[in-house]
């Protein structure tokens, strides 16, 4: 006779969800989506062995289960701690919760440089998104901070230290998706750093991804240094045939040149299939792919903004050829422009 | 018929008599009021070489500002562009070389940085945006030109001269 299916109910934030036994309270979170999804920077659902590093995902347990219902008695990392039944959580509606979060972020900021302006990853960075929705607005950290060398990796992505918050993300696609791990942690504590072992270039099929799972700007694409802002560009979902990966990705267009190439990301920002390194580096035409659909961008999105589904000058120009042919190269720059 | 709204006004059209007929009085009359205006103060100044006292707050010309060892300070970070709500404002950015670090402030700067002016508003929310003290509404009124391509304002335009910060703190 086959056996039940066990589900645990528990509820985060009051609200109640069944969920199978073993999984997490942030995944239980996630089920439920919206605002009580506690944020994680170094969890990521598709490594295994992610989390439990950046402490971004407290949550507060003030039910332990239905047989146990003493509440936890520290504030827990909902990325490591499994559901027990019965199990009520709360998130944003804890003030402990809320003020430990500010906390975290203040400690994951004293050695940022916050050199966003720079940044290629700022617009997409969730640094920056924690930052501006748990943090505080102004830092009191007022010492030098830690500063390191810089070093390259390789023509194809960048590193830069400075930014890391060791989240072990990039560690993990190293070692869990490609045969062979070239770089590390090097160091303890204080002075931990990503690097990779006598400087070698990370050359296997699928180290470009260690740029998507990067939550800030520390593993960025040099093909896409500097090229433009991520909110000037604009995603759309494209694939091709691809012997080594899915080849779902989302090309990232500005005018008509294709400026970079991620994986699809989904609402908690991880990718939904890594994709190979020819993918991502070395197919930037339009040729390469079959074009599906503008991705779409949540409302309030920075990347949304200044993106018009069409080309539309004023009526007066559009009905007169003189005026079209007399502005001609301005309409190119106003193309240029979206 | 009776009139809708009772305010219609019948004009007495009576001949002239002969001081209106020979018009010399009121050309008289005219002819003070205009002499009395030569011996008034003029409240227009002579505007190119004579320039009146602007408010503190005024927005004229943009200009791109250069930090106290005379290097840009604009990174090309984009937030200007973001926040202009007439989009006026494109821009291109690269890499710092080496032997660069004199020009540039940070290791990224614009490289093309083009206001089109016929576009601004002169809102002055890229001054607001600015999170590096780069661009300033600070110049004077944009003068008036011939071609639409002669407003798009290049770094040419923008970029504020070199200037010795010794010598202006004097």
């Amino acid at each position: 006779m086959a056996e039940e299916e066990v589900k645990f109910r528990v509820s985060i934030d009051g609200i109640p969800v069944d969920v199978a036994p073993g999984t997490t309270i942030l995944n239980a979170a996630r089920q439920i989506g919206g605002d009580i999804v506690p944020p994680a920077m170094c969890y990521y659902s598709k490594l295994e062995g992610s989390g439990g590093k950046c402490r971004t995902c407290l949550v507060k347990v003030s039910k332990g289960s239905e047989k146990d219902p003493r509440p936890m008695p520290k504030l827990v990392a909902s990325c490591r701690t499994t559901v027990m039944d019965g199990m009520e959580v709360e998130n944003i509606t804890s003030p402990d919760v809320v003020s430990a979060r500010k906390a975290v972020v203040e400690m994951l900021l004293i050695n940022h440089p916050l050199d966003c302006p720079i940044c290629d990853q700022a617009g997409e960075c969730k640094l920056q998104d924690l930052g501006y929705e748990h943090g505080e607005e102004q830092a009191r950290y007022e010492f030098a901070r830690r500063t390191f060398e810089p070093i390259d990796i390789g023509d194809k992505i960048q590193l830069h230290m400075n930014r890391c918050i060791l989240c072990y993300r990039c560690v993990y696609v190293a070692n869990q998706l490609t045969n062979q791990r070239e770089h590390g942690i090097l160091y303890r504590g204080d002075h931990s750093e990503i690097s990779t072992y006598i400087e070698n270039a990370l050359e296997t099929d699928f180290i470009g991804n260690v740029i998507d799972v990067c939550p800030v700007g520390a593993l960025t694409d040099k093909t896409f240094r500097f090229k433009n802002r991520v909110w000037f560009t604009k995603p759309v979902d494209a694939h091709r045939d691809c012997p080594t990966c899915s080849g779902k990705v989302t090309l990232w267009y500005k005018g008509a040149d294709v400026l970079r190439v991620t994986g699809r990301k989904d609402e908690f920002g991880e990718v939904d299939e890594f994709i190979c390194d020819t993918c991502r580096f070395d197919r930037k035409q339009t040729s390469d792919w079959k074009l599906e659909e503008p991705t779409p961008v949540e409302k309030y999105s920075v990347i949304g903004s200044n993106h018009y589904p069409e080309f539309n000058p004023p009526a007066v120009i559009k009905e007169d050829k003189k005026l079209q042919t007399a502005n001609k190269e301005q309409f190119a720059r106003t193309e240029k422009l979206k | 018929m009776e009139s809708l709204s009772n305010r219609k006004k019948v004009i007495e059209q009576r001949p002239m008599n002969f001081w209106e007929r020979i018009y010399l009085p009121a050309i008289a009359r005219g002819l003070s009021i205009t002499i009395k205006h030569f011996f008034k103060k003029i409240p227009t100044v002579k505007y190119p070489e004579q320039i009146r006292p602007y408010s503190k707050n005024f927005r004229g010309q943009h200009s791109l500002k250069r930090d106290e060892l005379g290097r840009e300070r604009c990174t090309a970070c984009g937030l200007c562009a973001l926040s202009c709500p007439a989009e006026a404002i494109t821009m291109t950015s690269a890499e710092r070389k080496k032997g660069e670090e004199e020009l540039y402030r940070e290791e990224k700067y614009a490289s093309v940085y083009e206001i089109n002016m016929l576009r601004c508003i002169f809102c002055g929310l890229c001054e607001e945006a600015c999170p590096k003290e780069a661009i300033y509404l600070d110049g004077p009124h944009v003068t008036a030109d011939y071609l639409r391509k002669d407003f798009i304002y290049g770094k040419d335009k923008l970029v504020e001269p070199k200037f010795d910060i010794t010598k202006l703190a004097q």
